[in-house]
């Protein structure tokens, strides 16, 4: 959120830089089982990012101090591969990788029926190759339909979707220059086939007529993602 | 690698929707997690279905069945989920003066006691019977509630592995392996000259000479890349 209000990311009518409209979504393709040895994965390609998550487990959790009695606990790992942005990143956790698992490991939580393995753990490992604004959204995503590949039980799949605020209007899916430059940015996790919110952060100022219109932006933006996500582990049958 | 087929907007068909109607294709459609399956009412709620708000939904990825008022859901994949009276090889992952803990590939490591192990074992003396990192052939002896399994060695045939290659394939290609009354299987027996010994934790003990050994595993590879066709996972 750089908040530099005078360069233009968006014209009179309507049409951002990339030649979007405020509502539209950058291409978004998503495969599954693209690591054999994993217990499911899948790797989502949406504009300029690219991110692969792979499960591992149920499987006992080690160290046996994390093991909860009476549920599974998710171990979630995000990561930014040191070559994925044009400034090489220092290799390791850092401070946003912590955060971004954590509420990752939160929103998937809220779905993923972790009662059923008591006492064990499920990895998931998200590895962002190519960051271009949204990285989380699209870890969250990879991560659910991978889950999903996986067969670990959920009520539902989350879908993530970021909209924001360039220039006073407010759009959907902002790319890299919409996030450097923009006002606000605000990242949801949504559960598609209830409507539920299982992730919400905000990232600068908006009003509430703003926030309603991201809100209704990423809401109809996550049926149609949900629909190639289902696609996807489908395989194009019914 | 296999290559996968790629969902994008452009190749994606009306029908695919999650919510779209059901058309009748298949007899066993595939469903997503959180897909709705109807009304509750009269129907009961099988293996990877929940109730919620009257209606059925899936919480699997896998083919939904329909038998009498169940329905149910045949994952695609899933994990192994120990019961009593399966036969299963395990790694000795440690131990104790008396136990041994054995990973079963399930979500819970079993432990094999002293008293079920083999006959010639001495108190704090297990590791010089079973070391840790060496492969047993054992069946479930009970599953407590607490989904803690214990593992037995006192049954014919059950023993450490000493030879042949362990091989590990994903516990619901199990049918697709055996076959009807046993006939993939005993093909395959036949065709490598091997000892195969399937078990229900998806590892497979393959003891033979090296051509059989290497068509086994060739076959078991053929059959998992199959599989992963079916579902529209690749």
């Amino acid at each position: 959120m750089g908040g530099y209000g005078d360069i233009q990311m968006i014209d009179e009518n309507g049409i951002r830089m990339d030649g979007r409209k405020a509502g539209d979504l950058r291409p978004i393709e998503i495969e599954t089982g693209v690591i054999p040895v994993a217990d499911g994965s899948a790797r989502v390609i949406w504009g300029n990012n690219h991110a692969v998550a792979a499960i591992y487990g149920p499987m006992e959790a080690h160290p046996r101090k994390i093991q909860r009695q009476d549920r599974a606990v998710l171990d979630v790992r995000y990561n930014m591969a040191p070559f994925s942005t044009s400034d090489r990143i220092r290799p390791g956790f850092n401070r946003r990788s912590r955060e971004i698992s954590k509420v990752t490991a939160e929103a998937l939580e809220s779905v993923v029926l972790v009662e059923m393995y008591p006492r064990s753990k499920i990895r998931v490992e998200i590895e962002i190759l190519a960051a271009e604004a949204g990285t989380r959204c699209v870890g969250i995503t990879a991560a659910s339909v991978a889950l999903a590949h996986a067969g670990i039980p959920m009520t539902d799949m989350v879908v993530s979707v970021a909209s924001g605020k360039i220039n006073d209007v407010v759009v959907c899916d902002l790319n890299k220059e919409e996030d450097n430059y923009g006002e606000a940015d605000l990242p949801m996790g949504i559960l598609p086939n209830s409507g539920e919110l299982v992730f919400l952060q905000m990232d600068g100022d908006l009003s509430q007529e703003e926030f309603q219109k991201a809100w209704d932006y990423n809401m109809n933006a996550a049926q149609g993602i949900h629909e190639i996500m289902v696609d996807a582990l489908k395989g194009g049958e019914s | 690698m296999k290559e996968g087929r790629v969902a994008r907007p452009d190749n994606m068909s009306v029908s695919d929707t999650a919510d779209g109607p059901r058309n009748g294709r298949r007899a066993s459609p595939l469903v997503t997690p959180g897909e709705d399956l109807g009304k509750s009412e009269g129907r009961e709620a099988g293996h990877g279905v929940l109730v919620m708000d009257g209606r059925l939904t899936a919480t699997k990825h896998g083919r939904m069945n329909e038998k009498g008022n169940e329905v149910s859901i045949q994952p695609l994949r899933t994990a192994y989920i120990p019961r009593p009276g399966d036969l299963v090889i395990g790694y000795v992952e440690g131990c104790t003066n008396n136990i041994w803990f054995i990973d079963i590939g399930a979500p819970f490591n079993a432990i094999l006691p002293m008293s079920l192990g083999p006959g010639n074992t001495s108190f704090g003396g297990t590791r010089q019977v079973i070391d840790i990192g060496e492969a047993i052939l054992c069946r479930i002896q009970e599953v407590e509630e607490t989904h803690s399994s214990v593992v037995t060695m006192k049954g014919l045939g059950l023993r450490k592995i000493r030879s042949g290659t362990i091989e590990d394939v994903e516990p619901h290609l199990l049918g697709l392996l055996i076959g009807k009354k046993g006939n993939s299987l005993r093909d395959l027996k036949n065709e490598s000259d091997c000892r195969i010994v399937v078990c229900d934790n998806g590892r497979i003990w393959v003891d033979g000479e090296f051509d059989g050994v290497v068509s086994v595993k060739t076959r078991l590879k053929e059959m998992t890349l199959e599989s992963k066709a079916v579902g529209g996972v690749a």
